[in-house]
């Protein structure tokens, strides 16, 4: 699979529902950050743990997300960032920021 | 609950064992790599010194590697820079193997200060670091970095002005992060064995900075 994003594009993550060896914490899902960068193909944790180790990789992309977008009590600097790392079928395209 | 035919004059959940142990003080998950330990012995599929040689290499990376390689990256441009571009082959041009798939290394300067954590799990760059401290791996510790890191660090003792950005990383899949510290102030005679001895663990997490040299 050929990644589909690359850095600066914002993205927003899905809420998937699957059950398993999720490596998409909950507190990221439904919000929109922006790609830091690109980290590679890996294999799929959510297969591997189920013993799938046949592929395919999937690409690894480091997302920024304001903490202030994350958690609406936060304390600190607006500028404070989380960085994650997650899948491709976790992301989808998200408006540009300031775009509603 | 059923099966229950004593009489209780206290609520029930008050004493619930938040683990199951047993007459030994075992915890279940060592109950159970006992057990398939055993069997694995009995039937001669591994030798008991190799369960322990393979503890050994696992636990003997320690935090020395780590500090080998910001103590370089303090004295030398250059390989500062191929650090934070691709820190798995900058160890390994020390020598330095990195099992992990991959290593980023997030730099502190005077405008910004990197923590790093693993909220799902435990996730850690053991190969340079050796095995991560307890809190690391509290629930506590990994619940509250992402959401509340400054009180976290204020904790630590470690109070980041308002106008320093603060980077969490949460290395929660295929990446583990080092945090390169500032070099310390009046560190400027040192060699580099003598600042490698400078950097902790903690530094080299993010809940700590390295102390000025007196």
């Amino acid at each position: 699979m050929k990644p589909r994003f690359d850095a600066g594009d914002r993205v927003s993550v899905l809420e998937l529902g699957k059950a398993g060896h999720i490596r998409t914490p909950f507190y990221v899902r439904h919000k929109s950050g922006v790609v830091l960068r690109r980290c590679g193909a890996f294999l799929n944790p959510e297969d591997l743990s189920v013993g799938n180790v046949g592929g395919p990789v999937v690409p690894l992309y480091r997302v920024g997300f304001a903490m202030t977008d994350l958690w609406d009590e936060y304390r600190g600097s607006p500028a404070d960032m989380l960085c994650i790392e997650l899948y491709d079928h976790w992301l989808t395209p998200a408006a540009p920021e300031g775009a509603g | 609950m059923s099966g229950h035919d004593h009489t209780h004059d206290h609520d029930h959940d008050a004493h619930e064992p938040l683990v199951i142990e047993d007459e030994a003080g075992n915890i279940e998950g060592q109950i159970l790599a006992d057990a398939l330990q055993t069997l694995l012995v009995e039937r001669g599929l591994i030798a008991p010194g190799e369960v322990r040689r393979e503890i050994e290499r696992i636990e003997s990376p320690g935090v020395h590697l780590g500090a080998k390689i910001v103590a370089r990256a303090w004295v030398d441009d250059a390989y500062r820079e191929r650090l934070l571009k691709d820190g798995k082959s900058a160890a390994a041009e020390l020598g330095i193997g990195v099992g992990e798939a991959q290593l980023i290394v997030v730099e502190n300067d005077a405008e910004t200060h990197n923590l790093v954590c693993c909220t799902l799990c435990s996730c850690y760059p053991r190969s340079i670091l050796g095995q991560p401290p307890a809190w690391y791996i509290s629930k506590a510790y990994r619940a509250r970095a992402v959401r509340e890191p400054r009180a976290v660090l204020e904790e630590f003792g470690l109070a980041v002005p308002d106008d320093v950005r603060l980077l969490v990383h949460d290395s929660n899949a295929d990446m583990r992060y080092l945090v390169l510290p500032r070099r310390p102030e009046g560190g400027e005679g040192l060699s580099e064995d003598q600042l490698a001895a400078l950097v902790t663990r903690d530094c080299m997490i993010g809940v700590s900075v390295v102390a000025p040299v007196a």
